[in-house]
């Protein structure tokens, strides 16, 4: 019997793209359906009454939800000659880490850069580009966050690629020349395929931006 | 070889208590330290959680690993024995998922319901009482998160079972009440008279009496952390 995958999504969403590109490196075929935030489906308000966010990823007709809850999922469901996880627990405890790391700076810093205005968005606009430097320094030099193989921190850090332009256009610096390891880690993994198809381009999440802020401004 | 296990921790803290229910759930002998987290933070913590600079940091033979969610993840899978975590993929996806809201929805909106002033307050209050209703929801007819015995949500839901009856009576609000959530209160009754649970919590009297006394510090310390 074929697995029925499905994932409730929204193409700008950063937590969305973990999601695909988890799917993508495990060679799962899913079924994206976008969602309209703005409108939500039955199907999301069901299967993720909680919340009522995506991703909800649907394996079966049962529901996972929350990103970092979806690819641990994933990671255990398929594919166990390819973990994204590594075996070491005290690997995983570090892998799990720097993913929450970005959860709760993504939640404090970069929704107040993107949404906030005046004094407290200034100060969120710093406090993004040092949560890009501690990343910097956590990387170092090695190739991933996990050492020498794309893994789980890497899945959940690399999204944030995206909306690099988005973030450099409003805090006005340049995330090549503060953060140049953290680029070259982004290319690097922007030449895998599942990262490749799972993000969008970069003008293109800015010219949705754009087109938030117009639409928040004129309510 | 000899193990080394360390906890830094503070003795008033849910998500110090949840690493020792953790330890001492499988088993495990640890060395613990206490920090003093308003006036004095240890070098030690420092260099064990730069990022954070915050407890619970557990130090395995010299590695240390930060973040209570992490900790706890941590330790199930280095001891095997008593699992916390089930073992099918999808029951394990909803129990992370249930200790993401505790930790991300309700500890603030009951810490803020008791902390906070004015508007915030209020609408923390609000927030404490919807998420406390799902947290009800999603227990009916089990005896603990975990089923019949203590398990990682439980272990996580420390701060409901223990902690908000404790800020409830130093603020005098009514949030977790037995007429509004009698499944909760009967659970945290179960969860608090688990011996395991038991020998791991603070004394409520004390910790009445430092929320009490500490107030004013603990709003300052924590205004911009929860």
């Amino acid at each position: 019997m074929a697995d029925e995958v499905i994932l409730l999504d929204s193409w700008p969403s950063a937590f969305g793209m973990r999601a695909r590109i988890a799917l993508r490196e495990k060679g799962v075929e899913f079924d994206m359906r976008e969602e309209d935030l703005s409108n939500k489906s039955p199907l999301l308000l069901k299967m993720n009454p909680v919340h009522k966010k995506i991703p909800v990823l649907i394996h079966n007709g049962k529901p996972v939800c929350e990103s970092l809850v979806i690819v641990q999922y994933i990671d255990e469901t398929w594919g166990p000659e390819s973990p994204l996880l590594p075996s070491d627990p005290y690997e995983r405890a570090q892998a799990r880490f720097w993913a929450d790391y970005m959860d709760k700076k993504m939640d404090s810093a970069g929704r107040s850069a993107l949404w906030l205005t005046g004094e407290a968005q200034e100060v969120a606009k710093k406090e993004y580009i040092e949560f890009l430097k501690v990343l910097e320094g956590e990387l170092g030099d090695k190739a991933y966050f996990g050492g020498e193989r794309f893994g789980y921190a890497d899945v959940s850090l690399i999204p944030l690629y995206a909306w690099f332009y988005v973030f450099e256009t409003l805090g006005n610096y340049s995330i090549v020349e503060e953060c140049p390891k953290v680029v070259a880690w982004a290319s690097r993994c922007m030449q895998r395929e599942s990262v490749a198809k799972s993000l969008p381009d970069q003008y293109k999440i800015y010219d949705y931006f754009l087109a938030v802020m117009k639409k928040r401004r004129a309510q | 070889m000899g193990e080394e296990l360390k906890l830094l921790g503070v003795w008033g803290s849910p998500f110090s208590r949840r690493v020792e229910i953790a330890l001492k759930i499988k088993g495990v002998e640890y060395e613990y330290s206490e920090e003093d987290l308003f006036h004095n933070k240890s070098a030690l913590l420092l260099e064990y959680n730069p990022v954070h600079k915050k407890i619970p940091v557990l130090v395995h033979n010299g590695k240390p690993i930060a973040e209570s969610l992490v900790i706890l993840e941590y330790i199930d899978e280095t001891w095997k024995d008593s699992p916390l975590l089930p073992q099918d993929p999808y029951e394990r996806a909803i129990a992370r998922f249930w200790a993401k809201f505790l930790d991300e929805k309700c500890v603030p909106a009951v810490w803020k319901s008791c902390m906070s002033v004015g508007p915030e307050r209020e609408k923390a209050q609000e927030e404490a009482l919807e998420f406390l209703s799902t947290l009800e929801g999603e227990l009916k007819g089990k005896k603990f998160f975990g089923g019949e015995t203590v398990g990682f949500v439980d272990i996580v839901a420390n701060f409901v079972g223990h902690w908000t009856g404790v800020l409830q009576e130093m603020a005098g609000v009514d949030i977790l009440t037995e007429d509004k959530f009698p499944v909760l209160c009967k659970w945290a009754e179960e969860f608090q008279n688990c011996p395991v649970i038991k020998e791991n919590l603070p004394p409520r009297d004390k910790l009445l009496a430092f929320f009490k006394a500490q107030r004013e510090t603990i709003t300052n310390f924590y205004k911009n952390k929860v």
